[in-house]
């Protein structure tokens, strides 16, 4: 029996193992943390249906279990090569093909300190919220209900300044569904969404869209908070433009939530050291944007997933089918 | 004698590109092409210290001129304290203390 390494198990890494699975291949899970699951394990509802992200994870988990697919966790993968890997440990596994599913990492909301995450009190990131949502209990950091909660936009996106200048895709529909979410638990607040360029790429999405504006009455600003500052009274002033009036605006609020973007896996330079090409963002290069999407340039190794680009999670699990088809006809000729 | 009843007929609003000469407005970005990747998120406006206390908006005055709109763009430019606040939180990364002088440079005589 063919044996396939699938270097990390989230959502692509399982989605690619199970597929294989089903074709009489033997896959291998390698997955750093201690449980399958990757980013989705700390996601509260998907977008756009608000669908429980564990209802996503544990039908895929719990497919894994049932087809007996072998996973190694706590396992990290120090180098690859054409039908191995070697560990971190020193130990090397063998197989006839790797697919790469190593994802993304989150961007670092402290790099931009002019918004003075973990400095200041009340600014919260994106995954702060998930995790709230999770805990069942989101509140100031005083314990209280906020009364006026701002989103921003972009952050470690498009910027130059952090060296991120590629869209991260998701965010800005992440920043609709979780104000919608905040207005729904405190229906009093009022809720304030800055952007840039609102970019939904999704089917539904521009339909919840309408629904944030029309039905939850959130606000939408057109312009990129340049900073935030503490008050006296424990709040989080910030500052943008309003570029539709096109005059400074600047407000107080309860809560500040910065958006934080996808970057480009830690991992991805130790694959470029295997001769497999990064794009300009750091994230790996398919073969081409077409017929090789899920192909490195190096035969016998895959892609799927958010390791090449920022992705949601419907194009994730159809990423791991696709490349697990891929790895079938390479298997089928070598 | 003609007689005034007090019209005057005011000249259109609209940005007449096919009227406008956008060819100080090309030298411009040849000069800095970098000005063209603005995305007009207006950061540098919203920390700019004259455009807080005055009707200065960098973000406008430049895309006027990228519009072939001219006309007062080096009085406006004049507000600009070279400061560089608009610098640091550009996410594109554009010099505009470059681009106010370049403009300043540029279009002296309109």
């Amino acid at each position: 029996m063919k044996r396939v390494i699938i270097i990390g198990g989230g959502v692509a890494g399982m989605q690619t193992a199970l597929r294989l699975a089903e074709e009489g291949v033997e896959p291998l899970i390698v997955e750093k943390e201690a449980e399958l699951g990757g980013k989705l394990r700390g996601w509260h509802r998907l977008f756009p249906s608000f669908t429980p992200a564990s209802e996503v994870l544990g039908e895929l988990r719990s497919r894994v279990a049932r087809r007996g697919i072998e996973v190694m966790t706590s396992t990290e993968v120090k180098a690859v090569e054409a039908g191995a890997v070697t560990l971190v440990d020193g130990r090397r596994i063998e197989g006839d093909a790797v697919t790469i599913c190593s994802g993304f990492d989150l961007f670092d909301a402290r790099i931009k300190e002019e918004y003075g995450y973990g400095i200041y009190d009340n600014v919260f990131t994106s995954v702060d919220i998930e995790r709230m949502l999770n805990e069942g209990r989101v509140a100031r950091a005083d314990g209280s209900r906020p009364r006026r909660i701002a989103f921003l936009h972009c952050v470690g996106s498009r910027d130059e300044k952090v060296c991120q200048r590629h869209c991260s895709r998701v965010c800005c529909v992440t920043g609709v569904k979780q104000a919608m979410e905040m207005k729904e638990l405190f229906p009093e607040a009022d809720v304030f969404n800055f952007y840039m360029d609102i970019r939904m790429f999704g089917p539904g999405y521009e339909e919840m869209y309408r629904e944030a504006q029309q039905r939850y009455n959130i606000h939408f600003v057109r312009g990129r908070i340049s900073e935030a500052a503490p008050t006296i009274d424990g709040r989080v002033q910030i500052k943008a433009e309003d570029t539709l009036t096109g005059r400074p605006l600047r407000m107080s609020v309860d809560m500040l939530v910065l958006l934080v973007g996808m970057r480009a896996g830690e991992t991805n330079p130790a694959y470029e050291a295997a001769g497999l090409g990064r794009l300009e963002s750091g994230f790996m290069a398919p073969r081409d944007s077409f017929l090789g999407n899920v192909r490195s340039r190096t035969e016998g190794i895959f892609y799927a997933g958010t390791v090449t680009a920022p992705k949601n999670i419907g194009e994730t699990i159809n990423e791991g089918c696709a490349a697990a088809d891929a790895v079938l006809e390479y298997l089928k000729k070598s | 004698m003609p007689v005034h009843f007090g019209y005057t007929i005011s000249k259109p609003r609209a940005i007449d590109i096919d009227h406008n000469n956008l060819r100080k407005s090309d030298e411009i970005l040849r000069e800095m092409p970098e000005l063209q990747t603005c995305i007009g998120c207006g950061a540098c406006t919203a920390v700019c210290t004259a455009g807080n206390l005055t009707q200065f908006n960098f973000r406008k005055v430049h895309t006027l001129v990228r519009r072939g709109e001219y006309q007062g763009a080096y009085e406006e430019m004049n507000k600009c304290m070279l400061c560089g606040k608009c610098r640091l939180v550009c996410p594109r990364g554009i010099n505009t203390r470059g681009v106010v002088m370049l403009i300043k440079r540029k279009l002296g005589d309109f």
